[in-house]
C-alpha cells in the first residue's frame, strides 16, 4: 500500500468514523440515560435521507436538503417518543428490543410504500463535487472533508455543551447515577424528549450525508445501527467521549478490513474486534456506569 | 418482563405440548384430503422454526438471557448439512473425511458443531450482562453471517444449494411427509427435554438466577456455569434446527442467519410466551402462518406485522400462551416488575 | 482467644474517598450470637457484605473456622458455611416457599448439573428443606409463591433459606427490618431458638432485642470497632453512648 493511499484511506476511515459517531451519540445517550435500547435508531438515519433526498428533488437546493433532514429525523424521533417509547422505559430490555424491532419494520416498509422500490440519488453542488489537494498528489474528494468537519464540529459542540453547561451536567449525572438524577429536579419527562429529539436530529444528518456516497433506500439504516451499536458498546454505554474513540476505531478498522481482507471478512473484523474488546472490558473502554 | 407463571408439573403443563404434536401431526392427513401438498411444506417450516424459538426460549425465558446470535447459530446448524451434503456431491473429501448427506451423520454433527460455538459464544458473551450480552451476541450474530457471506465455495451470498439426494440411514429423505415427520419427532423430543431439563436441579438453579441473581450466589450457586451449560444446550438444539431447515428446503443461505432473522426468532418467542417450554413453539406456528397470509394479501406486509408486534408487546405481556390461561381465569394480568 | 468460627483481622473498605470499613477486626466464638450495632452509616452491611464476599475488602484477612477466605468469592463461601439473610428481602418471585428453601438445600449438597430428574418431589431436597421451613413456622405456608408472601412471611423465608444452608455461621442483616411489634416479637423467639445451633452475627436497630439475644456486642462507629463485650458492658460504656448520642 503506499503512503498516498494510506493517507486516503485513513481519512475514508475517520470520516465514517465521524458519521458512525453523529448516529451513535443519540444512541448512547438514550441507552445511557434512559437505559433504552432504541434498535429504530437506524430508521431515524433512513427518514433523515429520505427526506434529504426529496427535499433535493422538490426544491433542487442542497443546502435545504441538509436543513430538512434532522428537522424531519427530530420530528420522526420525538413522535415515536413520545407517542411509543417513553411507554418502555421502565420496561426490561426484552421488550424494548420487540417495541424497536417492530417499528423498523413497520417504518422500512412504510418508507417503501411512500418512495417505492429503486433507490434515490442525492447530487452534489458542483462546490463539493470536486477533489481537493490535502497534501501534494493526494485528492480527496470536497464532500467528505465536509463531513469530516461537519463531524467534528457536531462532536466539539456536543463536548460543550456536556462539559460546560447545567443540562450538560445533569446529562452527565444522569448516564452514571439516574436516581441522583432524576432528583435534580428538573423536568425528566422533557429532558428525556429533548435528548431523544437531538439524537433523532443527529441520525437524520448523518443520514443526508450518507446520501450522496451512498444510495438512499429502504434497509440503509440497519447495517449502520449494527455499527453504531457496536460504537456504543465498545465505548462504553452512556459515554459519548468513548462513542467518539470507539466511531473512529470502528470505522477506521471497517474501512481498512475491507480493503486489505475481502469484504465479507472485513466486515467480521469489527465484530471480532468489538468481541475481543468486551471480553477483556465488560463494560466498554470508556464505562460511565460505575 | 412479560409474565412468567411457575412451571408447575403433571399433565397441565405437558398437556399443550403433547396438543400441539398430535394438531401438527395432523396436517399431512389435511394435505393428502385437500391435494395439497403446500400445506405440508408451510407445516415443516412452523416445525422447524418451532425447534429454534422451543430452543431460544430455554435461554430468554429460563435463563434470562436475550441472545441475538440464534439466527446465527441456527444457520450454521444449516450451513455444516449443506456442506457436508456438498462435498458429497462432489466426491470431494473435506479436509481427509468424506461428505455425506446422511442425516444419522450430519444432524449430529451440526448440533456439536454448533454446541461448540456456542460454548466459545457463551464463555464470551457471559462475561458481561444486560444490554451488553444483547450487544455482544448481536455482534457474534453477525460474524456468523459474514463469515458465511465470505464462504466463495459453498456459494458465498447467493447460498448453497444441496443437490444431493437427503438420507436417514435407508431412507430416502426427499420425501417430503417422512421429512415432515422426521423434523415433528425433534420437536416433541425437544420440547420433552427441555420440559425435564427446567423442572431438574439445573433448571430451578438457572431459573432462580435469571430472577435473583443475588440470591442465587448468596445460597452457594456461581450462576455463570449455569449460564453457560444453558446456552451450549440451547445452542445444540438450535443447531438442530437449522440442520433441517437446511435438509428440507434442501438450500441455506445467509439470508437465514441475518441479525433481522435473530429479531424474527425473539419474536416468535415472545408472541407465544416465555413462561413455558412449549408457548414458543405456538409462538413459531402463529409467526410462520401470519407471515404467509399477510403476504398472500399483501406485498407490504411487514408493516402490518411490524405494527402488530409493537401492539402485541404494548398489551399482551405473556403471549399466545396467556391467551388460553385468561379463557381459562387461571390468573390474572400483573405488574411488570415483580 | 482459642479457635473462633469467624476471625477478622485489620479489614479495610473504601470507596473513593470515603472509609466505609477502617481497620475492622473481631473475633465471632463458637455457638455465639455476636451482635453489631452502630448509628447510620456506621458501615454494618458493608461489612457484612463483605464478610458474605458479595464486596471485596482492599485489604485484611476474614478467616472461616481456621479457613483463609478472605479472596473466595462469594458463591464458594456460601459452599464453604456462610448464610447472609438480606436486610431487604431478595426473593425469587415466582419461586415457591418450598422451592427456595430446596434450591438452598440443593446448592448445599454439592453442583447442581443434574438435568433429567424433577426437583420438585425429590425427597433428598425437599426433606430437610421442610425441616428449614418448620423450624422458621412456614410449613403452612410452603406452596405459596414468595411474590403472595406477606412481609414479615418474606423475612421468615429468608432465614428458613439460610437454615437451609446449614452454615457454619448465620449472617443476620436486620432480620426484624420493618416489621411490626408482634411480628418483631415473634421473630425474636424465633432467633432465640436458633441461637442454641448456630453461631450468629446479627445486625439490628431493635435495641431491645439486640440486648436480649446477644451474648457480646461489638459497636461499629465510622468502620472500626470502638468496643467489644458483654451487653451489659456495652449498655454502661462512657464511649459507647457518646457515640450514639454525641455527634
Amino acid at each position: 500500500m503506499t503512503s498516498s493511499l494510506l493517507i486516503e484511506q485513513l481519512l475514508n476511515g475517520v470520516q465514517f468514523g465521524v458519521m458512525l459517531f453523529l448516529m451513535s451519540a443519540g444512541l448512547t445517550l438514550v441507552f445511557g440515560i434512559m437505559n433504552f435500547i432504541n434498535l429504530a435508531h437506524g430508521s431515524l438515519y433512513m427518514i433523515g435521507a429520505f427526506a434529504g433526498a426529496a427535499t433535493q428533488a422538490a426544491t433542487g437546493s442542497f443546502l435545504l436538503a441538509v436543513v430538512a433532514a434532522p428537522l424531519a429525523g427530530a420530528v420522526a424521533g420525538l413522535a415515536l417518543e413520545r407517542g411509543l417509547f417513553q411507554r418502555f422505559y421502565a420496561r426490561d430490555h426484552l421488550d424494548q428490543v420487540l417495541v424497536t424491532f417492530g417499528t423498523i419494520l413497520a417504518l422500512n416498509e412504510a418508507t417503501r410504500i411512500v418512495f417505492g422500490l429503486t433507490p434515490l440519488r442525492m447530487n452534489l453542488p458542483d462546490a463539493l463535487a470536486g477533489h481537493v489537494e490535502i497534501i501534494p498528489g493526494v485528492p480527496y474528494p470536497t464532500f467528505r472533508l465536509v463531513i469530516l468537519g461537519v463531524g467534528l464540529a457536531v462532536a466539539a459542540l456536543l463536548y460543550v455543551v456536556i462539559m460546560r453547561t447545567r443540562i450538560g451536567m445533569w446529562v452527565r449525572a444522569g448516564a452514571s447515577d439516574r436516581p441522583i438524577a432524576s432528583a435534580m429536579g428538573v423536568n425528566v419527562p422533557l429532558v428525556f424528549a429533548a435528548l431523544f429529539g437531538v439524537g433523532a436530529a443527529l441520525a437524520g444528518l448523518a443520514g443526508v450525508m450518507a446520501g450522496p456516497i451512498l444510495s438512499v433506500q429502504v434497509g440503509m439504516g440497519e447495517p449502520i445501527l449494527i455499527l453504531a451499536l457496536v460504537v456504543t458498546v465498545i465505548g462504553g454505554i452512556g459515554s459519548i467521549r468513548g462513542a467518539f474513540v470507539a466511531a473512529l476505531l470502528v470505522g477506521i478498522v471497517d474501512t481498512f478490513g475491507r480493503i486489505l481482507l475481502t469484504p465479507a471478512l472485513g466486515g467480521m473484523a469489527i465484530f471480532m474486534m468489538m468481541a475481543a474488546i468486551l471480553a477483556f472490558r465488560p463494560k466498554g473502554l470508556f464505562p460511565a456506569h460505575g | 418482563m412479560a409474565d412468567r407463571a411457575p412451571i408447575g408439573s403433571g399433565w397441565r403443563e405437558r398437556a399443550p405440548a403433547v396438543l400441539i404434536v398430535f394438531l401438527l401431526a395432523a396436517t399431512p392427513l389435511v394435505a393428502r384430503a385437500l391435494g395439497d401438498p403446500f400445506i405440508v411444506k408451510v407445516a415443516t417450516r412452523v416445525v422447524v422454526f418451532a425447534i429454534a424459538a422451543v430452543a431460544l426460549n430455554f435461554v430468554v425465558g429460563f435463563g434470562g438471557l436475550v441472545s441475538l446470535c440464534h439466527a446465527g447459530l441456527f444457520g450454521v446448524g444449516g450451513y455444516v448439512v449443506g456442506v457436508l451434503a456438498w462435498h458429497d456431491f462432489n466426491a470431494e473429501p473435506l479436509l481427509f473425511l468424506p461428505g455425506t448427506s446422511n442425516l444419522l451423520v450430519s444432524i449430529p454433527a451440526a448440533a456439536v458443531v454448533v454446541g461448540l460455538l456456542a460454548a466459545i459464544v457463551g464463555a464470551i458473551s457471559l462475561r458481561t450482562s444486560g444490554p451488553y450480552f444483547l450487544m455482544i451476541t448481536l455482534a457474534f450474530n453477525q460474524m456468523f453471517y459474514y463469515g458465511a457471506v465470505a464462504l466463495q465455495k459453498y456459494g458465498g451470498e447467493d447460498g448453497l444449494q444441496i443437490m444431493s439426494n437427503v438420507t436417514l440411514g435407508p431412507f430416502d429423505m426427499s420425501d417430503r411427509y417422512r421429512f415432515f415427520y422426521l423434523a415433528l419427532a425433534f420437536l416433541a423430543a425437544a420440547m420433552f427435554v427441555l420440559g425435564r431439563v427446567v423442572r431438574s436441579r439445573f433448571g430451578m438453579a438457572l431459573r432462580a438466577a435469571s430472577r435473583n441473581e443475588t440470591r442465587v450466589i448468596a445460597v452457594g450457586v456461581d450462576p455463570w456455569r449455569y449460564r453457560l451449560v444453558a446456552f451450549v444446550i440451547s445452542g445444540v438444539v438450535v443447531g438442530i434446527a437449522g440442520a433441517l431447515l437446511a435438509a428440507g428446503q434442501q438450500f441455506i443461505s445467509p439470508v437465514d442467519m441475518g441479525w433481522d432473522r435473530s429479531g424474527d426468532l425473539v419474536v416468535m418467542t415472545v408472541l407465544g410466551g416465555i413462561g413455558s417450554v412449549w408457548g414458543p413453539a405456538l409462538g413459531a406456528a402463529a409467526f410462520v402462518v401470519l407471515e404467509l397470509v399477510l403476504s398472500s394479501w399483501t406485498s407490504h406486509w411487514q408493516l402490518a406485522f411490524g405494527l402488530l408486534v409493537i401492539l402485541i408487546v404494548v398489551g399482551l405481556r405473556g403471549g399466545l400462551a396467556d391467551l388460553g390461561a385468561l379463557a381459562f381465569g387461571r390468573r390474572g394480568t400483573e405488574t411488570a416488575h415483580g | 482467644m482459642a479457635d473462633p468460627i469467624l476471625a477478622v483481622e485489620c479489614l479495610m473498605k473504601s470507596f473513593g474517598g470515603l472509609r466505609a470499613t477502617n481497620d475492622l477486626s473481631i473475633a465471632v466464638e463458637r455457638g455465639e450470637c455476636h451482635a453489631i450495632i452502630g448509628p447510620n452509616g456506621a458501615g454494618k452491611t458493608t461489612f457484612i457484605s463483605q464478610l458474605q464476599g458479595m464486596l471485596r475488602p482492599d485489604a485484611g484477612a476474614i478467616r472461616l473456622d481456621g479457613q483463609d477466605i478472605t479472596r473466595e468469592p462469594a458463591h464458594v463461601r456460601a459452599r464453604l458455611g456462610i448464610a447472609r439473610s438480606f436486610q431487604i428481602t431478595s426473593l425469587v418471585p415466582d419461586f415457591s416457599v418450598l422451592d427456595h428453601a430446596a434450591l438452598a438445600v440443593q446448592a448445599r449438597s454439592g453442583h447442581s448439573f443434574r438435568f433429567w430428574r424433577p426437583a420438585r418431589g425429590d425427597a433428598a431436597l425437599t426433606g430437610p428443606a421442610r425441616d428449614a421451613l418448620a423450624t422458621v413456622g412456614l410449613s403452612p405456608r410452603a406452596t405459596t409463591l414468595a411474590r403472595d408472601l406477606s412481609h414479615g412471611e418474606a423475612r421468615q423465608l429468608e432465614l428458613a433459606i439460610a437454615i437451609a444452608q446449614k452454615p457454619k455461621l448465620l449472617l443476620l442483616d436486620e432480620p426484624m427490618a420493618g416489621m411490626g411489634r408482634k411480628d418483631g416479637a415473634a421473630m425474636t423467639r424465633l432467633l432465640a431458638e436458633l441461637k442454641k445451633d448456630y453461631s450468629i452475627i446479627l445486625v439490628e436497630h431493635d435495641m431491645q432485642a439486640v440486648f436480649s439475644l446477644a451474648d457480646r456486642i461489638s459497636v461499629l462507629v465510622a468502620g472500626h470497632v470502638i468496643k467489644t463485650g458483654a451487653p451489659d458492658e456495652i449498655r454502661n460504656d462512657p464511649d459507647v453512648r457518646a457515640a450514639y448520642l454525641g455527634h
